[in-house]
C-alpha cells in the first residue's frame, strides 16, 4: 500500500509539468494584456509598453516560462501583477472561505444524501423514492446561481433570518461564521445531494438484489443491520467515487457560489485573476487545483481498499 | 429542571441580544460602501483606474480642488500668487497640515509629488512641458517657474479625475513613476488600515483625528473635508444583484453604481434612497482607427458620424430617459466650455448624406471591424446600435464580440483589421475628464502620441496648443468651440450622449456630496 501511495505521489510530477506548460501557453496565446488592464482606460500606448517592460512581458515566451518554472521549483510562485503581494500570500488569505464552504457543503450533502439514497432504495417505488428521484433531477438541472438567488430572496430579504453576503472568520465570531455559511452551503449542497442520493440509491438497489442480502435476511438479521452492514458497505465503492468527483465539482461550483454570496475565497480570486489577466495568480491557482484533484483521486483509491477488502494495490 | 430551562433560556436570550446588539454598536459610525469595481492597486498615480482614484480621495489631499460649480479652489494651499508675466506661480501651504505618521507636510513633499504625477498624467505631462523648474522657498512655500504662460495651471492642479495630483510624502513620491508605491501615508481625512484590509474582501479606513479641514463649507471636491463617520469600509462585492440585495437588507450603507436595470427594485424600497451624486454624469464615445482603411479617410469618418444618432444609443443602453441626456456639447452640457455648434450630425441620423459621402470617398464595401465589449453592461449595447446605424448608412460591418480586457488589448494594435487590428469601438468616460480639450484625451491629434485610434491633425494640435496658452476665459471658450468644430469636420471621434448613474444609500445615511467622484467626508450615519 505504501508503495502504491509513493508511486501515485511521484506520478503527480509529470501531471503538474503538463498542466504548468499548458496553462502557461494558453494564457499567453489567449487575448488580453495585463499591462493594458493595469494601466487603465486613459493610458497611452507608451504607458502600456512601459508597464509591459517592467513586468517582463515583452520577453520571449520561452524566457518568461523558464524564469517562472525556475522560481516555482524553488517554491516561489511569483508576485501578483495587481495586488502587490506574493501569490502564496494571496492564496493563503483566500483559502479559508473556500475550505470552509467545501467542508460545510460536504458534511451537509453527505449526511443528507446517503441516508436519502439508502431509504429510497429500501422503499423502492414508494412516494419517498419518487420524491428523492424528482429532487435529484431538479437539483441537478437548476443552475447554482438560481438556487442562490432564490434562497437569498426568501431567507435573507423576505424573512431576514440570515445575512445576504459576506464572510466572518471562524476564529473571530463563530456564530457569525455559521450564519454566513448556511445559505452558500445549502446552495452548493443541492447539486451534490442530487448526485450522491441518486448514485447511492442505484448502488444500494443493485446490492439489495444480491444473494448474500437474501442470506442475511434469512439469517434473521434486522433491516437496519442488513442495510448498514451488508448493503451500504458493498455499495460504497461507486458512492465513494461520486463523492470524490463531487469534491472536484465543488471547486467549480464554489466560483459561482462565492460570487453570489460575496465570499472572498479561491473561486472569486480565480475569476478576478482571469478577468484582469493576472498571469502569476492564475497559473498558481490552477496548479494548486490540479494537486487537489490528484490527491482526491489518491484518497478515493485508498478509500476503496477500506470499504472493499477485495481491492488491493 | 426548571432552573436549567430558565438558565438555558437566559443564555439563549443573552446570545441573541449579544449577536444582535454588538454589530449595531460596532457599526454605528461605520460606513459600508460598495464601489463599482474591486480595488486591487493602491497607487493612484500608477493607474488611472477609477476605484484607485476614489481610494486616493480618502487618504490623500490635493493642492487645489474643483467645487460643485466646476470652479477650481485652493485646498491644501492657503494662498497663491502669480507674477505679472504669469510665469512664476507661488504656492503657500495651509498651517497645520500633517502626514498620517505625524510629520508636517512640506514644500519638498509637494514638489516631489507633482514631479512624479507629471510623468504619468496627460494634463500633468502637458503642464511639465511648460515648467522650467520648481523651487522650495521655505518649508511651506514653493514656486513653479514656467517657460511661458500657461492657461491651464489651476485646471491641471485641480483636475478632479485620474490621474489626480495627490500629495504624498517626499520619500514615497520619489518612487519611480512606473513602479507602484509601497506606502499609503497621505494627509487626507481618512487613514488606510493596511492590517485590516484584505483585497477581494474589504478595505478599511479610519477617520484621521488630526486632519485640519478648511473653514469653508464643503462643495464638490473643495471646501472643508469633515469626516463624520469613524470608519469607512469599502466592501468588495462583484455581483450586482448581490449589491442590491445587500443594501436592501441593510448590510451595506452605500452602493456607488447600481446597474440601471435594477434601479426600479431599489426605488421601491422605502429604506433606500437613489442619490444623483454625480450631476455631470458620463459620456459615451465612438472611436475610429485613423491609421487603417477605411477610416483613414476623413470623408468616411464623417459618413459614420452622419449615420449615427445619440438617442438610439441612450435608449438601448440606459433605457430610462430620466438617466440620460442628448447633448451636442463635446465638453459636457452645462459646463463652461459647452456649445452644441456643429454637432447636429450626432443628434439625428442622415443616412442619405452618409451614403453620398461614402460614394464620394469611393468606399469599396470592405466590412469594418467593430469591437463589442460584452462584459461592461453599460457598453454592451452600444456596438449593436452602431452596427445597425452604420449598415443603414451604407457601411458593411463585422461586429466582433469580446470581453473588455481583450478589447483594451486589441485597441493598442495598429495592424490591419484582418490581422488582429480594428476599425471602431466604444468607450465612456466620466464627464469630469472631458471638460476641456487638454484633459479630454479623445481630442489629442498628435499621431502616435494620441489616444487609441491615433488621429493625426496638425490643425487640431495647433488649436489645442493655443487653447492651452490662452489665459483669458472668454477667448479660451471661443477656442474650445473651434476645437469642437474641427473635431466634427475632420470626423475625429463622436460623443454620443451623456448618461447618469445614481448611487443608492440607506435612508439613515445623509450628506453625500455632489461631485464627479464619490467622496465620503461629510457623510453622516444616523
Amino acid at each position: 500500500m505504501l508503495d502504491f501511495i509513493a508511486r501515485r505521489l511521484v506520478s503527480i510530477v509529470p501531471v503538474l509539468a503538463v498542466v504548468a506548460v499548458f496553462v502557461f501557453l494558453m494564457l499567453r496565446l489567449t487575448p488580453g494584456d495585463p499591462a493594458a488592464v493595469i494601466a487603465g482606460d486613459n493610458a497611452t500606448s507608451e504607458q502600456i509598453d512601459d508597464i509591459r517592460t517592467k513586468l517582463g512581458l515583452d520577453e520571449p515566451i520561452w524566457h518568461q516560462f523558464s524564469i517562472w518554472i525556475g522560481n516555482v521549483l524553488q517554491g516561489n510562485f511569483g508576485e501578483s501583477f495587481f495586488f502587490k503581494k506574493t501569490v502564496a500570500e494571496l492564496i493563503a488569505q483566500r483559502v479559508e472561505p473556500t475550505l470552509a464552504l467545501a467542508i460545510c457543503t460536504l458534511i451537509l450533502a453527505v449526511s443528507t444524501a446517503v441516508p436519502l439514497g439508502v431509504l429510497a432504495a429500501y422503499r423502492h417505488g414508494s412516494l419517498l423514492d419518487r420524491f428523492v428521484m424528482g429532487f435529484s433531477v431538479l437539483g441537478f438541472s437548476v443552475p447554482v446561481y438560481v438556487i442562490g438567488y432564490c434562497l437569498i430572496y426568501v431567507f435573507a430579504i423576505e424573512l431576514g433570518w440570515l445575512p445576504v453576503q459576506g464572510y466572518i472568520r471562524i476564529g473571530v465570531d463563530f456564530w457569525g461564521f455559521l450564519e454566513r455559511m448556511v445559505l452558500p452551503s445549502i446552495t452548493l449542497a443541492v447539486v451534490y445531494i442530487a448526485l450522491v442520493a441518486r448514485i447511492t440509491r442505484a448502488s444500494v438497489l443493485e446490492v439489495l438484489n444480491e444473494d448474500y442480502i437474501r442470506t442475511a435476511r434469512a439469517k434473521g438479521l434486522s433491516n437496519r443491520v442488513v442495510l448498514m452492514r451488508h448493503a451500504l458497505r458493498n455499495a460504497a465503492v461507486p458512492i465513494l467515487t461520486v463523492i470524490g468527483i463531487g469534491i472536484a465539482l465543488l471547486i467549480g461550483g464554489a466560483v459561482v457560489t462565492e460570487s453570489v454570496y460575496g465570499l472572498p475565497g479561491l473561486g472569486r480570486l480565480t475569476v478576478e485573476a482571469v478577468l484582469s489577466r493576472d498571469f502569476p495568480t492564475i497559473q498558481t491557482v490552477i496548479l494548486l487545483f490540479s494537486v487537489v484533484y490528484v490527491l482526491i483521486n489518491l484518497l478515493i483509491d485508498i478509500g476503496y481498499t477500506i470499504f472493499d477488502p477485495r481491492i488491493r494495490y | 429542571m426548571k432552573t436549567m430551562r430558565r438558565t438555558l433560556a437566559a443564555m439563549a436570550a443573552g446570545a441573541i441580544l449579544a449577536t444582535a446588539a454588538s454589530p449595531v454598536l460596532a457599526q454605528s459610525k461605520t460606513l459600508k460602501v460598495v464601489q463599482h469595481g474591486n480595488l486591487t492597486i493602491l497607487d493612484p498615480i500608477w493607474t488611472t483606474a477609477y476605484v484607485t482614484r476614489n481610494h486616493g480621495y480618502l487618504i490623500y489631499d490635493t493642492l487645489f480642488a474643483m467645487d460643485e460649480q466646476n470652479a477650481v479652489k485652493p485646498q491644501m494651499v492657503e494662498k497663491y500668487e502669480v507674477s505679472p508675466d504669469k510665469t512664476v506661480w507661488t504656492f503657500t501651504l495651509r498651517d497645520g497640515l500633517e502626514w498620517h505618521d505625524g510629520k508636517p507636510v512640506t514644500s519638498a513633499d509637494c514638489i516631489a509629488s507633482l514631479q512624479r504625477w507629471g510623468k504619468r498624467d496627460a494634463m500633468g505631462l502637458k503642464l511639465m512641458d511648460f515648467v522650467k523648474e520648481f523651487k522650495a522657498v521655505d518649508a511651506k512655500t514653493f514656486q513653479m517657474v514656467l517657460k511661458e504662460p500657461y492657461g491651464l495651471v489651476l485646471d491641471t492642479l485641480g483636475k478632479p479625475s485620474s490621474n489626480v495630483p495627490f500629495m504624498m510624502p517626499k520619500a514615497v513620491a520619489e518612487t519611480d513613476a512606473f513602479k507602484q508605491i509601497d506606502s499609503q501615508i497621505g494627509s487626507g481625512p481618512f487613514i488606510y488600515q493596511k492590517n485590516e484590509s484584505k483585497p477581494g474582501e474589504r478595505h478599511v479606513y479610519l477617520k484621521n483625528p488630526k486632519y485640519k479641514p478648511r473653514g469653508e463649507a464643503p462643495s464638490g471636491l473643495a471646501g472643508g473635508k469633515v469626516a463624520k463617520v469613524d470608519r469607512v469600509e469599502i466592501v468588495e462585492m462583484p455581483d450586482v444583484q448581490q449589491q442590491v440585495n445587500a443594501i436592501i437588507a441593510g448590510e451595506v450603507d452605500i452602493v456607488e453604481a447600481p446597474p440601471h436595470d435594477l434601479l426600479p427594485v431599489l426605488k421601491n424600497d422605502k429604506n433606500v434612497v437613489l442619490d444623483d451624486w454625480n450631476p455631470l454624469g458620463h459620456v459615451f464615445i465612438i472611436r475610429f482607427n485613423h491609421t487603417v482603411k477605411p477610416f483613414d479617410n476623413p470623408k468616411i469618418r464623417l459618413a459614420a458620424l452622419y449615420a449615427i444618432n445619440q438617442e438610439d444609443y441612450l435608449k438601448a443602453t440606459i433605457g430610462d430617459a430620466a438617466y440620460y441626456k442628448v447633448c451636442g456639447a463635446a465638453f459636457i452640457c452645462g459646463t463652461p466650455n459647452a456649445t452644441d455648434k456643429g454637432s447636429e450630425i450626432l443628434i439625428k441620423s442622415n443616412f442619405d448624406k452618409s451614403k453620398e459621402l461614402l460614394k464620394e470617398a469611393g468606399y469599396d464595401g470592405t466590412p469594418i471591424v467593430l469591437m463589442q465589449s460584452t462584459t461592461l453592461p453599460v457598453l454592451t449595447n452600444t456596438a449593436p446600435v452602431t452596427k445597425s446605424l452604420l449598415e443603414k448608412g451604407g457601411f458593411k460591418v463585422d461586429m466582433q464580440s469580446m470581453d473588455w480586457q481583450t478589447l483594451v488589448t486589441r485597441r493598442t494594435k495598429k495592424d490591419p483589421p484582418n490581422a488582429g487590428g480594428w476599425n471602431v469601438f466604444h468607450t465612456y468616460s466620466v464627464s469630469a475628464d472631458a471638460l476641456n480639450p487638454i484633459s479630454n484625451s479623445y481630442f489629442v491629434a498628435a499621431g502616435d502620441k494620441s489616444w487609441f485610434g491615433w488621429p493625426n491633425d496638425p490643425e487640431m494640435e495647433k488649436l489645442r496648443d493655443t487653447y492651452a496658452k490662452e489665459t483669458d476665459p472668454a477667448k479660451a471658450k471661443a477656442l474650445a468651440e473651434a476645437i469642437q468644430l474641427r473635431a466634427l469636420e475632420n470626423g475625429q471621434f463622436g460623443w454620443i450622449g451623456q448618461w447618469y448613474g445614481p448611487g443608492a444609500r440607506r435612508s439613515n445615511v445623509t450628506g453625500w456630496l455632489k461631485a464627479p467622484i464619490p467622496v465620503f467626508w461629510n457623510i453622516e450615519k444616523k
